[in-house]
Order: structure tokens, then sequence, then C-alpha cells
């Protein structure tokens, strides 16, 4: 099935690229946080960098101008759609469509659930699971084994959260010496990071016995480093410090020896995700469901 | 005549289960007790780094926003109103910190206009209300759906995202001691002494009960009802704004869209636990910090338990809805009738 | 005329008690077909009560109803339209921002598959107004529709093609002389196809120009009834405001303060549109002025007038000479005039509220926020009132809501007299506190008006009025129609000038 449908497809977007630049339409969720404008801004910059035309739609947080701006791109006949999807649902009938217009789609960051997967080419993003399992894997190496670890988990429920938490506990499973002693959601805030770290140290008389804190993002980690800090404790140096993000502050904290390890989560995604799309439209082939963009572990100075 | 209590007893016994103080003490007493079990050491405090130290001294310190915002709350409750935004007014005054601290302008200054931001708030609250009549709980939404955007603009304005600062003078405020007590323990039982000075000291607390009572009523007896309803919000601003400035120098850094989150539910929460009624007509500013801590000590006790986060908000709702079933006086009955018939 | 056939619908010895009150006592009314009944009398008579008995609304406790001769059982208010007894009640009960289709098949809507039919209904709506020779849009908003085409739409729910006996609750209310002639033409249509119709207004003049025969009751009581030709207006207002009551407290006032002294407080041409035309009225240091009138004839407007809690858009007012350019309820307290709402409940208790707070209250707004009344000194004031008016309260730090209505009633004129005023506007300070109360409150005000405070004593009470004032100034369809002082106070002279005789 698959293969009828890329031989069909090879004939026609051969006939249609030519000489002229590549176009594709790139439908963004919108614009909060810190990662995803910036992850916008990069998409448009390697664009220009690599000639391609881009058609940039964002959809302000709503599924239904995600589906507009996707069947807009279809009527404009673009050589490829890029989706960073709002929700995982309700995507069979759209992807169909382009999929009968011969248009193939990537996604981009969160995946789609659709009960055929020929829908899409691939998904191009970065592995929550494999930045826990890098941050996991680090403080093996730096305690060597043997660490006692409290954690400051992110929003409960929501899919970075329960990745890293999976993808930082599977590393710990191979070392007997290690394990989490106390976890609790901090929400991704400063302030809730500082709040949990804090209830930690009463918990723990001062963090006694602890050799590590791992937490979901950077933000709840800053938070818990003012709160280490407060109660007479040295971050970086009594009690490791591990998380993901890698934010201008940490950046910081990491230079003044505070906090020891970052895993980087790269807003810098356009250089990974348009090759993908450029090579297949040159030579369509089945490409695995999911191509993990790499992720970085940035370590403190002294270490 | 054959009763074993002498009746002066059982007379005090009904003066204690109808003093309003006496269940949410109760139920902070239970908490506390609970704690005391699952935690080792709850009730320690020792003195590092030059300052009381303790899980104690950590409810009483996390409780400070809460109840400061609880207490600008009881206030506009009582007018029979409701500020819904007093969150997002902490994220702007939060936002326009970072952003006056990246100015470079001296640090008192910066504490000044993050106050004044605050009542800048209150002040655009108090107009939906007091002046166009639009209902508070429509008026005050509007500030609590626009006002992260508002701090997010503000963010925008010199490109900072998530800033980080220092500020010896606003984390002094915030995070210091003077001498063993931490300094917003301080402020916060002057802040409190203020308001109860203001609301119970002039008539202020008798005109806002008699808004919220029967505005009618109170303007025929000559209270200025929109006036007093204005002032209310312009307090329950400049209370936000407090929380602000020291949430913010907490935490070193702005952060509009998530720094407070739902801490009005919290507050109108502490308002009711501390035996306010949303109905108005009322202000009890002590029983509202009671409020604030039976909250707080919920929140940290929740945090130090080591019970798994998804369980954090089902096991805070059991308990406050268990405070609320403590004080209401149909539920107590309905209980007592049914264990004495068990008896029988 | 109504004993030769037999009459529509005849309740007969119809009692209601409610707690502590005797609503109804004994009470008989006979309807016609193809009359219109007038149901006349003041506030409290029990005309609600007995036409609530009527249509099922409330349960009587003795008596019988007899519908056509035969005797019925309306227990609820559905019985009561499945005999075909309809109401449309003072407070039109019908949502504005449904449309008039909506609102005219709001109980039953025609169904169809289980379905409403929208199309049935717009023609059973139209088809209903039909019946009263209405035609509009019954697609539109009925808030867009003026209250006169509101009240018609209301009746037009209210009828029913079995309807036999149509009750209308102050219908004229709110609407102006030619949206009333409206409803009178339909009025009499409904008249002429044979339906009883009970009409309750306090216009009399309506009543002269619709009905065909009068009931008045008082104090739950019939006390008279037969065709309007026979209850000429004279007879009608004295029906109604009670000849009987009581002895007549002799009338003792001292009219030495009649000549002399310049007024405290004066109105000159004050008034406002739709709610009281202009007025003069003028009151001096140590005598009492009585603001004598029907129900709804504008007493409480011109005590409101006074006091700045209506703002007036004509004439001015004077106070010690001075003219006040902007007055309001604050403004009369800092100067030193104080008011007692009618309405307590909606106007003056502040229930949540101790005894000592309510009666403290205006003082402190006299004196402004920031100077406020130490606790002994509030606690001084409350005891003194509460001795004075021999309030019944066990301690003053019980909340007002708590005490019986003739308390709180007490409570509110406590707090007017607590502000020290030199004016004071009483609006009907005895409304609902027992006879022992009642006299209190009499001596009180000759007592205050003696220690020189001007008082103005708006009452429906006439006895009362001839009572204590020593002038008493007549108003009949918001407009002073009179004025009378000294000896010409009598009871009858005040009904003479309210009849407009």
């Amino acid at each position: 099935m698959y293969k009828t449908f890329a031989a069909v497809f090879l004939g026609v977007s051969l006939a249609a690229s030519g000489a002229s630049a590549v176009t594709i339409g790139f439908s963004q969720v919108g614009d909060e946080g810190d990662w995803r404008p910036a992850f916008s801004k990069d998409m448009q910059e390697e664009a220009k960098k690599m000639g391609i035309d881009l058609k940039f739609a964002d959809a302000q947080g709503k599924q239904e101008d995600q589906l507009k701006a996707v069947r807009a791109f279809i009527a404009q006949r673009v050589d490829a759609i890029v989706i960073a999807p709002v929700v995982v649902t309700g995507w069979d009938q759209v992807l169909k469509e382009a999929k009968r217009a011969n248009i193939p789609v990537f996604l981009a960051d969160r995946d789609v659930d659709v009960t055929d997967k020929s829908l899409y080419v691939t998904r191009i993003s970065a592995d929550f699971s494999l930045e826990g399992k890098l941050a996991g894997a680090w403080l093996a190496q730096a305690s060597k084994g043997t660490c006692d670890v409290v954690e400051l988990q992110g929003t409960v429920g929501s899919a970075p959260a329960i990745e890293r938490k999976k993808g930082f506990e599977a590393v710990l499973s191979q070392f007997p010496g290690m394990k989490i002693v106390k976890t609790q959601s901090g929400d991704f805030t400063t302030e809730g990071g500082k709040k949990v770290m804090e209830a930690f140290i009463k918990a723990t008389d001062n963090l006694k016995g602890i050799c590590a804190s791992f937490a979901h993002n950077d933000n709840m980690q800053l938070g818990a480093i003012q709160a280490m800090k407060e109660a007479g404790l040295k971050p970086g140096k009594d009690v490791l410090m591990v998380s993901v993000d890698y934010v201008p502050a940490m950046k910081a904290a990491l230079a003044k020896g505070e906090a020891n390890a970052s895993v980087e989560l790269r807003s810098a995604i356009g250089k990974y995700i348009y090759p993908v799309v450029t090579d297949y439209l040159k030579n369509p082939k089945e490409l695995p469901k999911w191509i993990v963009i790499p992720s970085d572990l940035h370590v403190a100075a002294g270490n | 005549m054959t009763a074993p209590l002498p009746p002066s007893f059982s007379g005090r016994l009904r003066e204690l289960t109808s003093h309003r103080a006496t269940w949410p003490l109760l139920a902070l007493a239970v908490i506390l007790v609970v704690d005391g079990f699952v935690a080792p050491g709850f009730f320690t405090i020792r003195i590092v780094e030059g300052r009381l130290f303790g899980s104690l001294i950590d409810i009483l310190y996390r409780a400070v926003p809460t109840a400061l915002v609880a207490l600008g709350m009881a206030v506009v409750i009582g007018t029979k109103g409701i500020d819904l935004s007093v969150g997002s007014i902490i994220a702007v005054v939060g936002a326009t910190i970072a952003w006056r601290i990246q100015e470079g302008d001296p640090h008192f200054v910066i504490l000044l206009t993050a106050l004044g931001v605050g009542l800048l708030c209150g002040l655009w609250n108090g107009f939906l209300v007091a002046v166009l009549d639009i209902q508070p709980i429509i008026a005050t939404l509007i500030l609590m759906v626009s006002g992260r955007g508002i701090g997010l603009m503000i963010n925008l304005i010199y490109g900072g995202t998530n800033p980080s600062f220092t500020s010896p003078l606003l984390q002094g405020l915030s995070v210091g001691s003077i001498g063993l007590v931490p300094t917003r323990l301080i402020v916060f039982a002057a802040v409190f002494v203020a308001l109860w000075l203001l609301i119970r000291r002039t008539a202020l607390g008798l005109f806002v009960e008699a808004v919220g009572g029967n505005a009618a009523a109170a303007d025929l007896a000559g209270v200025r009802s929109r006036l007093i309803k204005y002032s209310a919000y312009l307090i329950s601003g400049l209370c936000a704004g407090w929380a602000g400035v020291i949430l913010t120098a907490d935490t070193h850094t702005s952060d509009p869209v998530s720094v407070a989150l739902y801490i009005e539910l919290d507050a109108i929460l502490a308002v009711v636990i501390g035996g306010g009624s949303l109905a108005g007509g009322r202000i009890y500013l002590g029983m509202t910090v009671l409020g604030a801590l039976v909250i707080q000590t919920l929140t940290t006790s929740i945090l130090m338990s080591g019970l798994p986060p998804e369980y954090n908000l089902l096991v805070k709702a059991v308990v406050v809805l268990f405070v609320l079933l403590l004080q209401s006086n149909n539920a107590r009955n309905a209980v007592l009738a049914l264990v004495r018939r068990r008896k029988r | 005329m109504a004993d030769t056939s037999t009459p529509r619908i005849e309740l007969l010895g119809v009692s209601k008690s409610f707690p502590g009150v005797r609503a109804l006592e004994n009470v008989e009314l006979r309807l016609n077909a193809g009359e219109v009944h007038a149901l006349l009398g003041e506030n409290g008579a029990g005309k609600s009560t007995l036409i609530k008995i009527m249509t099922g609304a409330v349960p009587r406790d003795a008596g019988e109803i007899r519908l056509d001769g035969r005797p019925v059982q309306i227990g609820t208010t559905a019985d009561a339209r499945a005999l075909g007894i309809s109401t449309v009640y003072q407070e039109v009960n019908l949502i504005p921002t449904m449309t008039v289709t909506k609102n005219l098949t709001l109980e039953r809507q025609p169904r169809r598959f289980g379905l409403i039919s929208w199309r049935r209904a717009r023609a059973l709506a139209r088809q209903r107004l039909k019946r009263l020779n209405l035609e509009i849009d019954t697609e539109k908003p009925l808030g867009s529709y003026s209250v006169a085409i509101q009240q018609l739409v209301a009746i037009a729910r209210a009828l029913e093609d079995d309807t036999r006996v149509l009750v209308l609750d102050e219908p004229t209310a709110s609407l102006d002389a030619t949206e009333t002639e409206l409803l009178f033409q339909i009025v009499r249509d409904l008249k002429a196809s044979g339906i009883a119709i009970v009409f309750i207004t306090h216009f009399l003049d309506q009543v002269y120009q619709i009905a065909d025969r009068i009931s008045v009751l008082r104090n739950g009581r019939l006390v008279g009834t037969g065709p309007t030709a026979e209850l000429p207006r004279l007879k009608l207002i004295s029906l109604m405001l009670g000849r009987e009551l009581g002895t007549v407290e002799a009338h003792l006032a001292s009219h030495a303060s009649l000549a002399s002294g310049e007024p405290v407080l004066a109105a000159k041409g004050l008034g406002r549109r739709r709610t009281m035309a202009p007025f003069d009225l003028s009151l001096r240091a140590g005598e009492v002025v009585g603001l004598a009138g029907l129900l709804g004839s504008g007493r409480t407007e011109t005590a409101k007038l006074l006091f700045g809690a209506i703002r007036p858009d004509s004439g001015e007012l004077v106070l010690d000479g001075k003219p006040v350019p902007h007055n309001s309820p604050r403004q009369s307290l800092r100067s030193g005039v104080a008011f007692c709402p009618e309405d307590r409940k909606a106007e003056g208790l502040l229930g949540e509220l101790s005894v000592r707070e309510n009666i403290m209250l205006a003082l402190q707004t006299k004196r402004g926020w920031l100077r406020r009344l130490g606790r002994d000194e509030q606690k001084r004031l409350a005891q003194e009132m509460i001795k004075a008016l021999a309030i019944a309260t066990p301690d003053a730090e019980k909340p007002v809501g708590q005490l019986s209505g003739g308390n709180q009633q007490k409570v509110v004129l406590a707090r007017s007299l607590a502000s020290q005023p030199k004016v004071l506007i009483l609006d009907e300070p005895t409304r609902g506190i027992d006879v022992g109360a009642h006299a209190d409150v009499v001596r009180l005000i000759r007592r205050l008006c003696s220690e020189g405070l001007a008082l103005l004593v708006a009452s429906s009470e006439l006895d009362e009025l001839v009572a204590v004032s020593d002038r008493v100034a007549v108003l009949r369809d918001r407009r002073k129609v009179g004025e009378m002082a000294g000896a010409d106070i009598t009871r009858e002279n005040i009904i003479r000038t309210i009849a407009g005789r």
C-alpha cells in the first residue's frame, strides 16, 4: 500500500519540483512559553538560509485553525507540509486530503494518533525519554553508580514529565545503588521547584544522604538551587544538580558551579527538519516513523 | 438535674463549639498531628544560616503570599464582591519588577513602582465594579484573563524571557531575615496590623460590611457605597502587589505565565475557611489568616508526605471539604444525629 | 343583580392565618359572569391572600369556593387553571429575552414526534393574541415591546379557551393613560364574552372607569361590597382607611409653633418627572408635618426627595435658609436631616450586623470614616436607644436579623434618631409593629417634637396622622393636592381632600 503511494508520488513530485524552489507549509501550534517562539523563529530563519519558500501559519493553540491552515496549504499545492500538532487526535480526515493531493506530511515536535500510519511520512522531534536517559547516564557516571536522588517532576500528566521520568528511571534501574527517594511535582515553575525543595530539605534533615537532584526542567532546578542556598547548602557541591532545557539562567548557574549538568532542549531544529523533507522530495523512500533530534548534555566547567 | 456535667461546663462547651475560630483551629491541629506522625522532626525548629529553620517556619513563610492576597480578598468579599484578578496582578507586578531592574532603576523606586502597579490594577477593577456597575466576577475576570498577557508584553519590552535578577532590597524583604525571624513574616505582621487598624479602628470596616450586607440600606444611611467598593478593590490590588514583590524576589525571576497560578482560589478558600460568606457583609481578618494557614499547612504536608504527586489535588480537595463540613452546623448536627441513632 | 342568577364564582367564609397574622377572616366574595369586580384595600388588607386562595397558590384554612354553583376543590394552581381560573400578576412574570411565541407557549409547547413544533407554536401564539385583537410579530423578543404590550401578552398567556375567571393584579401600575385605555378596551371585550374579571388597583379613577362592582377589604375582613354607582368616592376611601378604628386620640398638639419660626427645611417646586410632581413644603422646628395619601400617591417619593435619596429634576431644597445644590443621603445626614425608610427589609436593615452596629451606622457616616465612634460610646448609644425605644433584644450584639419585625423597625428608627438630627423624616414609622410599640413610637414622636425637632411623618394611618400632626400635606396621584393645619386636621377633611371633593 505504502509502496504504491510512494511510486505514484515519485512521478508527480519530480514533475512538480523542477528548477523552482521548494515550497513548504508549516503549521505551528502557537507562541506559548519561551521555547516555541524560538522554534518558530528558527524555522523561518533556517528556511531563508536554505532557500526554501516557507508558508508559516500560527494556529494560536486551536486545532480548527490548524486544520484550516493545512487545507489552505493543500489548495496552494505546496510541495510538503510540516505540522506541529496542537492535539494528537482528529487528524485522519485532513491527512487523507493531503495524501489524495499527493503532498507529503511531516510532523514536528508532538505526535498524532491516526489509524493509518502511512498518512504521514515521519515525525521529527526530540525524545523526552532520551533526555531523561542522558541525565540518568550522566548521574550514574558522576556518582559512580551509587546515589539517592530527589526528583522534581513537571506538571503531573504532561508528556515531558512522564517521558523524562521514564527515561531517567530506565537508567537508574541498571544501577542497584541508585534510587529516587523523594519525588514531587513542581509544575515546571521556579516557584514550584523552590517550594518542593524546601519541603524535601525538611523531610530529609537537610538532604542528609541525598546525592543528587534531578529536575524535569531548569526553572524548577533554579528554584531548588535557591532553596538549598537559603538552607545553607551548596548546590553543585553537596548535591549533584542535573536537569533538562539548558536555558540562559541555567548556563549562568553551570558557570558558577551551582548546577552540574543540563540536557539541552533544542529550539533551533530547522536544520534537522528541512533536510529530511527536501531529501524525501528528491528521493521518496520509506522513512522510520520517528526521527529523533539528538539531545546534548552540557556540564559545568569544573566537571 | 441529673446531668453528669455541671451546666456551666456544657454551656461553655456550646459556646466553644459555636465560636467561629474553633473548627478551623481544630482542623489545623489535626493536620499538624498527622504531620508529626508522618514526618519525623516536623516540629523541630533550628537555627540555620542565622535564622529560624523548620517545617513550621516554612508553613508560616510560604503562607505569606496567600494570606496577603486573602486579606485583600476578605475586604472585597465583605462588600459582596470578588477579585479573581489577584494572580494576574502578581504576574504584572513581577514582570514590572524584572523590567525596571533591567532598566537600572534604584531598587526602592522599583519597590514603590511595584506597589503602584498593584494599586493601579485595583483602580481598574474598582472602576469597572463601582463606577460602571459591572458584576465583580465579570469585571475582575477581565484583568484575570489579560493580566498574564500584559506581563508577557512587559517582558517583550526589553526582550527578556525568564529574566533572572538579584536585588538586595527586594530579596531582603522576601527571603531575608531580621535577627532570627524571616523578614516577610515581620512585614506581613505590619501589613496585617495596618489593615486591621484601617478596617477596625476607622469606620471603613463597618461601611464595607454595611455595603456588603445591604447596599440600598447603606446608601440611605449615608454610606457612599461606590467609594467603599472602590476602596476594597484598591486594598486588594495593593495586597496582591505586595504578594507579587515577595514572590518575584523569592524566585529571582519574573514568570508571568505561571507565577501564583490559582492563588485567587486559595485566597477565596482562605476567606471561606475563615468563616466569611461570599454573600458579603462580614470581614474576619484574623480568621482569614487562619484560613490561609490551614491551606498552606495542608500544601506543605502534602509535599512532605512522600505521596505520589498525582494525588496532591485530590488530597487537598478532600481535606478542604472536611474542614468546610466541620464548619457547617447542618453537617455537624447530621453526624451527631447519626451517632445518637447508632447508640440506641 | 347579583342574586338573580348563580354567580360565576363564590368565596364563602374564607379564612386564612399565617404565623402571627390573621390574614383573612370570614371573607365573602361573589363574582358574576361578565362583570368587572374591583377588589380594593390598603397594603396588607388581604387582597393578595384572597386571590392566591382563589388561584390555588395558598391553601385556605376555612371556607368554601363555588364555581357556577358547584363547590370545587382548588389545591394547586394547576387545579385553578383546569377550572378556568387564570391570573395575571402585578410583576409580569414573562421572560423578556425570549420571543413572544416562546413566552406564550412556555407551559405547554405543541409537540410533534416528541419534539417541539415551532410552526404550530407560532400558530398557537398568533391565535392566542388574536383573542385580544393584538397583531404583533411573535418572533421578536418580548422585551422589545412596550410594557403595555407585555401586559397584554401576559393576559393572552393567562387566557384559555375555557377561562371563566380572570384575575388582574394591578395591571395598570406601569401603564400610561393611552396604554391603560387600550387595556380597558380589551377588558371590556373579555367581559362581553362572559368572563368574570377581578380587577385589583390602587387608582380609584380607574375603578370608576371600568368596575361594575366593588369589594373593599381591610385588615383581612370584607368591609363593604356593592355596585360602583352606590359607592361614591368619599365613602369608598373611608371604607378603605377605616372609620371605626379605635378611639381617635384627641388632637392635642399645641399650635404655638405654627406661625413663628423660619422653616428648617423647605422644598420649593421640588419634583421629578414620573415620580412626583413639583411641590412646596416646609418644616419648622418643633412641629410635626403629616404626609397623607393613599398607597402609590407619592408619600415615599416625597420623603425621599426631601432626604436626597431621589435626585430631583426641578425645584430646590432650602436648609436653614441656604439652598442645597447637590443633595445626597450623606449630605442630608451631615446637615442634620435623617430618614427612616418604610421598607425596612430592603432599605433599612443590615441583617448580619449587630443591633449596635445598625444603630450607630448613620451617626458614623455623619462623622466620616476616619472619626470612628469609640467602642464604649457605641455601646452606650445602643443601650440608650434600646431603652428609649424599648427594643426587645437580649443584648446589643445580637444580629438584627434575628429580632422580630417590630423590633427591627425600632432599630431602623433608632438609627435615624442616633444621628442627632434636627429634621427627621419618618416613612410609615408604625408599619408592621404591634399596638404597644405603636403607642411608644407616637409618644416618641411627640417628645422629639417638643425638644425642637422638625418631623415629617408619612403614614397610611389617618388616625396616627390626626393624632400627631400640626400640619398635614395631602397627596393624590403623585401630586400634592392640599395642606391643612391645626383644628382643620380631621379624618373627614383628609379623606375629602384625598378624594378631591
